[in-house]
């Protein structure tokens, strides 16, 4: 462990299962800088001051040029995506995509998915019916989410084969760059980002030429006050919601049903009282956070807070699963309470980039776990904890096996 | 001996507590005395006969005819079921020595400690004759908003809005809204321009007009006209034109409800009732008093921030957080006493812009656009005095003012370091353009008497002369 | 079912616009207007709406036929603040 600084040890993968005890120890420091110029802030108070802050950036280009980060994107073949983007291009990308989504240009799509939603998942259920161990990952919080963002983006489903890999090694790049492998790690989501790049591409050829009523048909023919998105434009933003649009949600899942096996009595609640989910959700959000913490962020002046200076230039790092079990904040922080109160918490950040598919997220989440509630019978977790997934920042386990006397109709 | 933590427990158990004004401020307070433990007698005195109810809606939703009026009581955070509710019946009296409140209705209500939470109304149109016009109307209450809204629904030709403070502004935004022909008036330079000053307020000037709103800014109404039916007919205006319209909407800001305290010895008239930020009321000599606390519109207090100024702020958010800090000191020891210090904050919906506001916008002199595009109406300004910031104001742009919120609590520097975005570079800071504080009133109110040390003391001059007209602060109905 | 929004504490994050659109509308970008007074019909759709403010702006009361009982109110606005 000598010379390994807290930060290093929450990356190493041997923390991979549970990282907490660590948050715990570098909320000690909140503001805690590193020998490679890094500073993880891990605070409640102080994460929800910089997410509103308007000298911490998004864009990696306000990087160092010998960052590696910064290089990726430099080499990149397609445009920043509009969450790696400062206002106003930020602001401009992102309301362009709203109108395609949510109010108050698109009322109440994502409500009305619930029932097809609903339908989905109890498909899938349905289909393991004869089963006695299940794979929550493979068998289930993979499954819907990457076919709910293909339905509406409009990708075909079948296709999920040549994009998985893509986007699990982009989604891996998120991490922090740390050493050899953490290059390696760049390196290749760069590749992915660039193929996957071309794959939308040609996609956004079909959908322009015979436009359907799916999202990206949407985007491509729609103008507004702030013009039409540009090719790079849609083809960034669209590698972004599919990526985004499931590589969260499959870990929030997953998270959740963990969580419940580990804590049957609320696992038994939930299935006499499915409004329960509601809360639930929320808790799950704050307890385990699909995104546990903020990587992409850079300080562009000389930020103080509560007396430490992060330099300009240098990478802030936000600590969302760390302040979401600040005791400052929170009562019982390490304890799952499903229908806490007073439940502010950062698991889909705050201020301008506060996750823009939240609300699909919520939807998808409770859906799933109601469901599982409710049919699964007498589930009892196989491995705990199960093998994790490589990435820090996107955690969540990489199966999860549950063993179940059956499955209800 | 007595302990001092007896008498409290004592009167927590079995005192009384009286609280004048059944909005906001009032159902706060009587949620926050049970809910820190008060068991004794509850009185709220309110002179509608309502429910506690939200007020901001009235200008909006309620008007645009979404909501109904009736369904904007407020939800309680705390059974009140033990409470005694005297509503309908106003409070006509205080006497400090009896301590006993006089109502409307001939009884009287006697107390330990007591909150005043009367709020203020809405200023009418001062031409009596004129203002009983049909088709003249306020809106203040429930009741106000309903008839101006059945109103709206005949589809009058011609809407007048006089006065272009935060809710005539927010009710010519329905207007349009509704589709309807409206022309503001607005005695001073621009709309906003008591709560904003009239460089922002200019910017709200332009979205009026964008969204076809007749504005007419340095003009005012000299008369309303009706027809032998005695219907609104015509308005006069100071530049000698006039107007045919049929409705008149009188939004000329309000009046603090304290004429009932007059007598009291309490430090009360038309610019409120003066506290300490512990919320307790000043009496007439300016000596505090121990049972009378005061919160919400009503209540004038100092604000360390704003150099302890007493200031009154017409905000739905210095209702709640008045409320509450009230009503804790009223049931606590003096070691447990909390300030009412939170730093001031509003918002106003108009013409698809939600404007916000962190800080006090009229102690400054200066103000400059931190981030944004004033043209597309999406921006931060930070408003500075004597190189502090002291407050903010956003359109569209909310989410970065949680940012300025810290630097006006740490008294930064103004202008303040620029952002690292979507800045306009360089920070230009022009002048806020407030209209000078203009005296409440030329008129002496109150002189001092007698002659002896021990017989000198403050006291009310007879006759109040007729109040001042002063401009809202927005945030509320 | 009575709801209050704090628009002070409320950012435009526009969760409850998604998940109760009958009772939350966005105007413009990021002004809201709710239905103070919506129907019981809506109480799940209001409460998904209130546990989803990123913010903790939503407070709702759920009246149980008459109007006394007050079933579950939503995050005290003091102890919201206190976390703020």
């Amino acid at each position: 462990m000598a010379g390994k600084s807290l930060f290093q040890q929450v990356n190493d993968y041997a923390h991979r299962a549970n990282p907490y005890p660590l948050y715990a120890e570098m909320r000690k420091t909140p503001v805690l800088g590193d020998e490679d110029g890094n500073y993880a802030v891990s605070s409640y108070r102080l994460i929800t001051e910089l997410l509103h802050d308007p000298r911490l950036s998004s864009d990696i280009r306000a990087r160092p040029p010998d960052d590696p980060k910064q290089q990726a994107v430099a080499q990149s073949s397609i445009s920043p995506a509009f969450i790696r983007t400062d206002p106003p291009e930020h602001d401009r990308l992102r309301r362009m995509l709203t109108r395609q989504f949510g109010p108050p240009h698109t009322v109440g799509m994502i409500d009305n998915m619930r029932g097809d939603l609903e339908k989905y998942v109890n498909g899938l259920l349905d289909r393991m019916q004869d089963r006695k161990q299940i794979d929550i990952v493979d068998d289930y919080a993979y499954p819907f989410p990457v076919d709910v963002i293909c339905k509406l983006l409009g990708i075909p489903p079948e296709d999920e084969k040549r994009f998985h890999g893509w986007a699990e090694d982009i989604a891996f790049s998120l991490d922090p760059a740390i050493g050899e492998e953490g290059r390696k790690l760049i390196a290749k989501g760069l590749v992915a980002r660039n193929e996957l790049g071309q794959y939308m591409r040609a996609l956004i050829d079909v959908h322009r030429k015979q436009p359907g009523n799916d999202m990206l048909s949407r985007l491509i023919t729609d103008s507004s006050a702030d013009g039409r998105l540009t090719e790079e434009e849609l083809v960034s933003s669209s590698v972004t919601l599919l990526i985004a649009g499931h590589e969260t949600t499959v870990n929030l899942i997953t998270n959740g049903t963990l969580t419940l096996l580990r804590n049957p009595d609320v696992f038994e609640r939930l299935r006499h009282e499915p409004d329960l989910i509601i809360p639930l959700v929320e808790e799950t959000l704050r307890f385990e956070p699909p995104v546990q913490f903020n990587s992409q962020r850079t300080a562009l002046a000389d930020i103080t807070i509560d007396g430490v200076t992060i330099p300009k230039g240098a990478p802030v790092y936000l600590m969302i699963a760390a302040g979401n079990r600040d005791p400052v904040r929170f009562n019982e922080p390490d304890r799952f309470i499903p229908d806490r109160e007073d439940n502010q918490h950062l698991g889909f950040g705050s201020g301008i980039h506060y996750c823009f598919g939240a609300p699909l997220a919520r939807v998808e989440v409770q859906i799933a776990l109601n469901a599982l509630a409710r049919r699964l019978i007498n589930p009892r977790l196989v491995v705990d904890p199960p093998p994790y997934r490589q990435s820090a920042v996107l955690r969540g386990p990489r199966h999860l096996l549950v063993d179940v006397d059956g499955i209800k109709p | 001996m007595v302990h001092r933590a007896d008498v409290l427990q004592s009167f927590k158990k079995n005192g009384s507590i009286v609280i004048v004004g059944a909005s906001l401020a009032g159902l706060r307070a009587t949620e926050v005395l049970r809910k820190e433990g008060f068991a004794g007698r509850l009185t709220v005195i309110g002179d509608e006969p309502y429910e506690p109810y939200d007020r901001p809606p009235l200008s909006k939703q309620v008007l645009a005819g979404w909501v109904e009026a009736e369904h904007t009581t407020l939800p309680r955070q705390h059974p009140l079921d033990d409470v005694d509710w005297r509503l309908g019946i106003a409070a006509t009296g205080l006497d400090l020595r009896a301590r006993e409140v006089h109502l409307a209705d001939g009884q009287s209500v006697d107390f330990d400690r007591m909150l005043i939470a009367t709020g203020v109304r809405a200023r009418h149109w001062p031409k009596e004759d004129e203002a009983r016009l049909a088709g003249v109307f306020v809106v203040r209450t429930r009741d106000d908003a309903r008839l101006l809204r059945q109103k709206l629904e005949t589809k009058p030709r011609h809407v007048l809005i006089v006065g272009a403070g935060f809710t005539g502004s927010e009710m010519a935004s329905v207007c349009r809204d509704l589709g309807l022909t409206v022309t503001v008036t607005e005695r001073s330079a621009s709309p906003l321009i008591g709560a904003l000053g009239g460089e922002i307020g200019s910017i709200a000037g332009d979205l009026q007009r964008q969204h076809g709103v007749d504005l007419r800014c340095n003009t005012t109404v000299t008369a309303l006209e009706g027809d032998a039916e005695r219907t609104l007919r015509r308005a006069h205006f100071s530049d000698g034109s006039t107007l045919d319209v049929d409705v008149a909407v009188i939004a000329l800001g309000s009046i603090r409800n304290t004429e009932w305290l007059r007598g009291s010895r309490l430090a009360a008239g038309q610019l409120g009732v003066a506290c300490d930020a512990g919320c307790r009321a000043f009496d007439i000599n300016g000596i505090i008093t121990d049972d009378i606390f005061v919160a919400g519109d009503v209540a004038r207090f100092p604000h360390p921030l704003y150099a302890y100024q007493l200031i009154a702020l017409e905000h739905w958010g210095n209702a709640v957080a008045q409320a509450e800090a009230a009503a804790h000191n009223m049931v606590n020891s003096e070691a447990e006493r909390r300030p009412h210090i939170s730093i001031p904050a509003f918002w106003s919906i108009q013409f698809g812009v939600n404007i916000k506001s962190v800080g006090l916008p009229p102690f400054a002199d200066q103000v400059v656009i931190m981030q944004g595009s004033v043209e597309q109406h999406r921006f931060v300004a930070a408003y500075g005095h004597k190189g502090r910031t002291v407050a903010a104001v956003s359109f569209n742009q909310g989410r970065w003012l949680p940012y300025y919120e810290r630097l006006i609590a740490s008294a930064a520097a103004f202008p303040p370091t620029p952002p690292a975005y979507d800045v306009p570079i360089p920070l230009h800071p022009v002048p806020a353009k407030f209209p000078a504080a203009n005296a409440p009133t030329s008129t002496p109110t109150i002189a001092l008497t007698g002659y002896a040390p021990d017989e000198i003391c403050a006291t009310y001059l007879e006759e109040p002369p007729m109040t001042p007209v002063t401009v809202e602060s927005g945030g509320k109905a | 079912m009575r709801v209050l929004v704090d628009l002070n504490r409320c950012q435009g994050y526009a969760q409850c616009c998604f998940l109760a659109p009958e009772s939350f509308k966005l105007v413009g970008e990021e002004a809201l207007m709710y239905d103070s007074g919506p129907d019981d019909a809506l109480k799940e759709k209001i409460e998904r709406a209130a546990a989803s403010c990123p913010v903790q702006a939503i407070m709702v009361e759920y009246m149980n036929g008459h109007a006394d009982e007050m079933v579950k109110s939503g995050t005290s606005e003091a102890e919201a603040r206190h976390g703020a």
